[in-house]
């Protein structure tokens, strides 16, 4: 019976996403379309032991509006709303083993995204909502993800559905002038999540990991979705396959991070390389690279070195070049300097470090940078400073012990 | 002379009334509704800041935040009442304000009771 239940929820999960951006169509309230759904599931649970329907999606969605109807019926007789009452269609409850066959249910889910990712919406209330509502998540789940308290997680969402609904938020996918902005917030949106994910183990492991794999499942859905194929979603997909590829060798058996240049390269997902290659081949015959294709071709040369000694880092210093030409930022000029270093050597890195002190001196891979550079140089006792302030700015675990372990090397 | 009389209060004072108190202040304001009926040519309640959003125009793009209009340099200049068939489109309007390009449009839903 547990197998059946795991299956069953298995299957209701993987539907979710589609089948609530249907109601919410038709029902127009995130609320009621939530409930109803998880009132399917519960039918579910109880009456497919004897038999899963032929069309699960339309056997759920016929026993949701069904449950949402009802819902809506029992209010308006709370309210004595006669008139209410009488509007509202008759719905048609499954039979509990019927083997549901019915028209295909429309997919919805695009509005539903851009509608979770608008711009007037905070930003951690859009990965939340589109957490909630197109993977599914729990609120527990995503309370997790993110290391708040669940309360706090529930209250989030409670306040974006309020605002969608009393500040008027429509639900419909913008309209083409827009688009191009409104899909930028979707991304980013994506991005965050998958960062969140990536960054390394903050929070259980294995929910962070879902996290990657939630916002992978979201752009390729985004990209299906969309009529005309779009040259960043393609970039953004493939940054996030190719920084996905190297998960298993991030981490050590003890848990402990693994820098890019000693990792077991082996155990990198050869399938997750190629489709990223693919789409970032796709995103750069459409013409000039935006940022995240960029950074995807950045990963896709790191991905080309068999070894980290073959890295090819000139060209990883001219993409960086691009990069802070096109999307200047702090943090990614640090990652050219970086990257110089590699190609040109330390002494021709640290200057360009240094020229960051002002806009990083509180951001601890300034410091932990920096320090890299000295210890290269066999500045040993600057090394050693600059790793201490690195340390003390660091607020993963990980790197916290990463870091120890450098200064541990350099005092012997 | 046209005056324009802003009410502030604190909102979480308002939505934590009573009913009692609730419909005694309804109450009130229906008073003052009708003593100066000859006056008064609009006015309404807003939603709470919860349901703002502030638009912004600069370098020719759109900025669009969740929340009300918070910095304390700019002063309240004019206003618009406007109809809209949704958010999108009153963003869209106050992003043509030519105030958007040096200030701040607070995008704020009004109250309707039923």
């Amino acid at each position: 019976m547990s197998e059946t239940v795991e299956a069953i929820d298995r299957l209701c999960r993987a539907e979710w996403g589609r089948l609530l951006a249907v109601l919410i169509r038709e029902f127009g309230d995130f609320d009621l379309a939530e409930e109803a759904l998880q009132g399917a599931f519960a039918s579910a649970l109880a009456s497919w032991g004897r038999g899963v329907p032929k069309n699960l999606r339309g056997w759920l969605y016929a026993a949701a509006r069904h449950d949402a109807i009802d819902r809506l019926r029992r209010k308006a007789r709370l309210a004595s709303k006669e008139a209410e009452l009488a509007a509202l269609p008759a719905g048609h409850a499954p039979a509990a083993d019927e083997l549901y066959e019915e028209t295909a249910v429309p997919d919805e889910r695009l509005r539903l995204i851009f509608t979770c990712c608008h711009p007037a919406l905070a930003a951690e209330a859009q990965v939340a909502l589109t957490l909630r509502t197109l993977c599914g998540l729990a609120t527990e789940e995503i309370a997790r993800a993110f290391l708040v308290p669940v309360p706090t997680m529930a209250q989030r969402l409670v306040r974006a559905k309020t605002k969608i609904r009393n500040a008027g938020i429509p639900y419909v996918v913008p309209e083409e002038a827009d688009l191009p902005e409104r899909l930028s917030e979707v991304m980013a949106v994506l991005y965050l999540v998958f960062n969140e994910g990536h960054s390394a183990s903050r929070g259980e492991a294995l929910v962070r990991g879902d996290l990657c794999a939630e916002a992978i499942r979201l752009a390729r859905l985004v990209r299906e979705l969309l009529q005309e194929p779009v040259a960043e979603l393609e970039g953004l997909l493939a940054l996030m396959l190719l920084h996905d590829s190297r998960r298993k060798a991030r981490v050590d058996a003890a848990g402990g991070m693994v820098l890019l240049a000693d990792q077991d390269r082996s155990l990198w997902d050869g399938a997750e390389i190629e489709e990223g290659r693919d789409l970032l081949r796709a995103a750069l015959r459409r013409g000039p690279p935006g940022p995240y294709a960029l950074e995807a071709a950045i990963a896709a040369v790191h991905a080309d070195a068999a070894r980290a000694t073959d890295t090819d880092w000139k060209q990883i210093a001219g993409l960086y070049d691009l990069l802070v030409a096109t999307h200047p930022s702090p943090v990614v000029a640090l990652n050219r300097a970086a990257a110089v270093s590699m190609a040109q050597g330390p002494a021709a890195a640290l200057p360009l470090v240094d020229a960051l002190e002002e806009q990083l001196a509180g951001y601890h891979l300034w410091h932990a940078t920096r320090a890299d550079l000295l210890r290269r140089l066999g500045r040993t006792n600057e090394a050693i400073a600059a790793y201490r302030r690195a340390h003390e700015l660091a607020q993963n675990e990980t790197e916290r012990q990463f870091l120890e372990r450098r200064l541990r090397e350099l005092q012997r | 002379m046209q005056y324009l009389l802003l009410i502030y209060e604190g909102e979480k004072r308002f939505a934590n009334l009573n009913k009692a108190d609730l419909t005694a202040e309804m109450g009130e304001y229906r008073a003052f509704g009708k003593e100066f009926a000859s006056a008064i040519q609009g006015g309404n309640a807003l939603q709470p800041t919860s349901a703002a959003t502030t638009v912004r125009v600069r370098d020719g793009k759109r900025l669009t935040t969740d929340g009300p209009f918070a910095e304390t340099k700019e002063q309240l200049g004019g206003y618009y009442l406007v109809e809209a068939k949704d958010l999108d489109a009153a963003i869209a309007m106050a992003a043509q304000i030519p105030g958007a390009r040096v200030g701040s449009v607070e995008v704020r839903p009004i109250q309707k009771f039923s």
